[in-house]
């Protein structure tokens, strides 16, 4: 290779590497703030701010779920295994929100303990399936949860 | 071997030798283009199963996720174009580079709105400003900056370094995209297709996307060559065989 490409080659090196090495330390430094949503441990812990609008996210725990009668006031709690946070939210839900699955709620984490928020996204996850393959393996999945019960000796 | 390799390098090199031979292939590519375009998209969007929670929602899969992949490789391709360029001085590579420009962008571009589209009935939003989606936005700009500066200098030997070196600099943003599912925490869910492991989704939708996926390398390959082959006779328009052509 000629001397003349050979510096041109280094040249471009450079520039990637320089430029990998820059945007990485800005990305390092900044990055809780490029997480979207805080998770119940960190809100819980005390590291969201009160009375500001932030995001929280995880999954919605089964059987938190409920509905005024009289309204369109639902709570639900999300957890991300460590910790719950407890949310309020007043409106019409995406219509992938169930309970199990995960969600971010945006609104105001209020002194009394509760989550006020303002808008409610479900986050789906990466498994597609057909219906069939689906129910036929809740179906197993019961079966193998039936064997484990059936074999303790309490039950 | 090395020789045949040289001489057939220098030839590519050419954008003589490079329209010609490139005509020639051009009808095969596009019938074959055409014809992985059609099946995939029929089979994708009429026969593959529905999803379990998405319902028929999640079928916006066969365009998004090619458009996607396109536009992340077709990244890859302009900046090694322009590295070429700069190294080896091959105006046959800035005319790739500058014909990679605009392709990226659309294909970007659908990747975001078709991604905004479906965002609306899962998530309940057609905006936010996640790591994944931000960091795709931050590509678009990417490609628009390298089309802006391809144009605005009047001399061609200015403009190619430009362009070369602001390619290079956001080879950086792509595998940012890749892996902003996973170092960070987002609304847009992980990958489904690994590269190590196994995929998450079912084979019944997966040869679908697989022909859609492919069906879209070729439609970039054809879309390339052909923006390629505008560039080089808008450049050559002085050579005496661009003007025996025409």
């Amino acid at each position: 290779m000629k001397k003349a490409r050979k510096q041109r080659l280094l040249l471009v090196i450079f520039i990637v590497v320089v430029a990998s090495l820059g945007v990485g330390l800005v990305l390092y430094a900044l990055r809780d703030n490029i997480n979207l949503f805080y998770s119940p441990l960190q809100v819980q812990s005390g590291e969201a701010p009160f009375d500001t609008r932030i995001r929280v996210g995880g999954e919605v725990v089964t059987g938190s779920f409920s509905r005024a009668s009289d309204s369109l006031i639902a709570t639900f709690a999300v957890t991300d295994g460590a910790a719950q946070v407890p949310v309020q939210y007043q409106g019409i839900l995406p219509d992938l929100f169930a309970e199990g699955e995960d969600a971010v709620a945006v609104g105001r984490w209020s002194r009394e303990g509760v989550f006020e928020a303002e808008e409610v996204m479900a986050k789906h996850d990466e498994e597609y399936t057909p219906p069939e393959v689906a129910e036929a393996r809740e179906q197993a999945e019961k079966v193998k949860a039936g064997a484990d019960q059936s074999k303790r000796p309490d039950n | 071997m090395w020789q045949f390799l040289k001489t057939w390098y220098h030839r590519l090199a050419s954008p003589k030798w490079f329209y010609h031979t490139s005509g020639r292939w051009l009808p095969y590519l596009a019938a074959v283009t055409i014809l992985l375009l059609v099946s995939g998209a029929i089979w994708g969007l009429g026969f593959a199963p529905e999803d379990a929670r998405q319902g028929n929602s999640y079928r916006i899969i066969y365009i998004h996720v090619p458009v996607s992949v396109l536009a992340l490789v077709g990244y890859y391709l302009m900046a090694v174009a322009g590295a070429i360029a700069l190294i080896w001085k091959i105006k046959l590579a800035d005319m790739v580079m500058v014909s990679a420009a605009p392709l990226g962008a659309v294909l970007t571009f659908l990747a975001l709105l078709t991604g905004s589209i479906w965002g609306k009935p899962t998530w309940g939003t057609y905006w936010e400003w996640d790591a994944r989606i931000t960091s795709m936005l931050v590509l678009l700009f990417l490609y628009l900056g390298v089309l802006a500066l391809s144009r605005a200098f009047t001399s061609r030997d200015t403009a190619y370094k430009a362009c070369a070196i602001l390619s290079l600099v956001g080879t950086v943003n792509i595998p940012i995209i890749y892996k902003s599912v996973d170092w960070w925490y987002t609304l847009h869910q992980p990958a489904t297709i690994k590269l190590t492991g196994g995929s998450t989704i079912h084979p019944a939708m997966f040869k679908p996307l697989l022909v859609m996926i492919i069906g879209f390398y070729c439609f970039y390959a054809l879309v390339l060559i052909l923006n390629t082959r505008a560039e080089i006779l808008r450049r050559e328009q002085r050579s005496a065989w661009v003007r025996e052509l025409i």
